[in-house]
């Protein structure tokens, strides 16, 4: 089984501060992590491959310093690496870079292609089913668990808020998964030195010629535009109490009080 | 000519869920600003009862696609069915519930149809002048507010958490149209096949609907310790929420998780209970009605986003304070 696994490395905003002053981002030093769904989704894929044989490729889309990423992923025991990469893909929203993807896969060929979820620095979640509509595949998002798979089918558990569904698909899909999926291993010393023997093979845009039209790639190819951006700024703070807790506890009740919140 | 704003009303076992008919009344104000109607688009079997409801919560039109493929949410029939209506209507706007259902469907739909989509929006207006729609969504851990449009291609299409928007109250009088829809739904749409449904799951109370969350982060030191957060909560008639940092830690079970990652509350009253304050925790409860931050660090950003801070350990104050509020209501009750 080929098993394609989707990847971003993102920036860790579980470190991300506020400069004081200006109460802009500080991105100085901001580590670059394998989103977590992500690295989720290798894990399961990892598993899948040891479970019924195959090959993991993981794919990546971004700039020459996400090799890092796909470097890692190499030494969790990932066999293959891709870096979509070049300057005219740059600036894409979630379509214009899903039809890149899409249009790369379509070039390596794929039986069961893994995403994750969402990513930690966007949230949306739109990548993987638009990828799978790009290919014109069955897919199944908010994956919590790999129930069964064999070599032509997959069995899995799907979230939803109030339920789940046990969900039987057949390859070639699209799943795209949640961080509780699969909790991913750590890389091996041998991996890691046989990860920087590896490749990571480049595709550019001129790669993937017959397999994508340049209307839909970067920043032109992308239906939504980025109008302004701003920071938010706090909503301001209140009163502050410091004293002891008798005298805590009763402003507390006094501020509900007078809110008829009690 | 693209015209109407379209919102996809999310239905499970029959029942309207929140998010859609809060859409309504932010897809009123907008094609009021555009001056076009709201039609509301309702998949599902034996569903046409709820037409009625979408109606007498400000939607003009209902666009009913009533069959059996669509009882259980499965991405392709109701991406099949979302499309055709999207290509034969032609709507100028179409809003869709940021829930495990519209984040799976509205992304495949945008791909079929080519259009744009905004995930996750906290802001909705219309454009003077160009008459587009500007969507703001948190980016980047949600300190960064970005404002996206998309100009040249339709449906302009956004998701929106529930909780975000405000519901009209519910006029009966309203009067519109129901009108249904063959989507031309065959057997072969139904490319995937569900073994089994589970209802319930794992899952307990749902706290985007709280009117009181008693909250808690890192700083309450050990998951037993949540137990005086229950406490308080039921004082309180509310529910027990927390931070990412809990969650992660296995303390808490991740339904309950607020912030960025997790669910947007707005709860009457947030307890914030040792927890810092990380933006991406405050991006999930910033639209709470009155916010008590206790802290021991009184310098944690919590406190700038607090009505009333207190500088304490909740290990002492939280008992206490339970107390304190069962007496009152006792008092009160007399």
């Amino acid at each position: 089984m080929k098993i394609i696994v989707c990847m971003k490395q993102v920036p860790d905003t579980t470190e991300v501060k506020l400069d004081p002053v200006t109460n802009n981002l500080v991105r100085e030093g901001l580590p670059s992590i394998i989103n977590p769904d992500d690295k989720a989704g290798l894990e399961a894929a990892l598993r899948i491959r040891e479970s019924v044989g195959g090959t993991v490729t993981v794919v990546s889309m971004g700039p020459p310093q996400a090799e890092v990423a796909l470097r890692e992923a190499l030494a969790m025991g990932a066999d293959e690496a891709v870096l979509i990469t070049d300057r005219a893909f740059g600036g894409a929203d979630t379509w214009a870079t899903s039809s890149t993807i899409a249009a790369a896969l379509k070039k390596i060929g794929f039986d069961l292609i893994v995403a994750g979820r969402q990513a930690i620095d966007g949230d949306t979640a739109q990548v993987g089913p638009q990828i799978a509509e790009h290919l014109g595949l069955p897919q199944v998002s908010y994956v919590e668990s790999v129930e069964s798979v064999t070599n032509d089918s997959i069995v899995l558990r799907r979230q939803f808020e109030d339920r789940f569904h046990i969900i039987e698909v057949k390859l070639p899909c699209v799943i795209t998964a949640l961080s509780e999926l699969a909790v991913p291993r750590y890389m091996s010393v041998s991996g890691v030195f046989d990860a920087y023997k590896k490749e990571v093979v480049r595709i550019t845009f001129a790669d993937l010629e017959g397999y994508l039209d340049k209307a839909n790639i970067g920043l032109a190819g992308s239906p939504t535009r980025v109008k302004a951006s701003f920071t938010k700024q706090p909503k301001g703070a209140g009163e502050k109490f410091e004293g002891s807790d008798e005298e805590a506890v009763r402003l507390i009740v006094s501020r509900l009080a007078e809110k008829f919140m009690i | 000519m693209s015209k109407n704003v379209f919102v996809f009303a999310e239905q499970r076992d029959g029942t309207l869920q929140k998010v859609g008919i809060e859409l309504l009344g932010k897809a009123s104000e907008l094609a009021a600003s555009l001056n076009q109607q709201v039609v509301a688009v309702l998949l599902g079997e034996n569903v046409k009862e709820a037409a009625k409801d979408l109606i007498a919560y400000g939607a003009s039109e209902v666009i009913v696609v009533d069959h059996p493929l669509l009882k259980e949410y499965v991405t392709e029939p109701y991406a099949k069915a979302v499309s055709a209506i999207v290509k034969a209507y032609e709507p100028e706007v179409m809003l869709f519930g940021a829930t495990s259902i519209g984040r799976d469907l509205a992304p495949r739909v945008s791909a079929r149809v080519h259009t744009g989509l905004t995930a996750d929006c906290t802001g909705l207006a219309i454009e003077e002048g160009t008459n587009l729609l500007l969507m703001t969504r948190p980016a980047f851990g949600g300190n960064i507010m970005a404002t996206i449009v998309c100009a040249e291609h339709r449906p302009q299409m956004a998701t929106v958490r529930p909780g975000v928007m405000k519901a009209l109250s519910r006029d009966d009088a309203r009067k519109g149209t129901i009108t249904e829809f063959d989507a031309k739904l065959t057997d072969a749409d139904m490319n995937v096949k569900v073994l089994e449904v589970v209802k319930g799951s794992k899952h307990c109370a749902d706290i985007t609907e709280a009117k009181i969350l008693v909250s808690g982060g890192r700083g309450v030191g050990a998951p037993e310790k949540f137990a005086m957060l229950r406490n308080l909560a039921d004082a309180l008639g509310g529910e027990v929420s927390s931070s990412r940092a809990c969650v992660d830690a296995g303390w808490v079970e991740r339904d309950r998780q607020v912030g960025q990652t997790g669910k947007t509350v707005r709860p009457k009253l947030y307890v914030a209970c040792a927890i810092s304050g990380a933006i991406q925790h405050l991006a999930g409860m910033e639209g709470s009605e009155y916010v008590v931050a206790i802290n021991k660090n009184a310098t944690a950003p919590v406190f700038e986003a607090a009505d009333l801070g207190i500088v304490g350990d909740v290990n002492t104050i939280l008992p206490k304070l339970t107390e304190a509020i069962k007496k009152y209501k006792a008092e009160k009750a007399k």
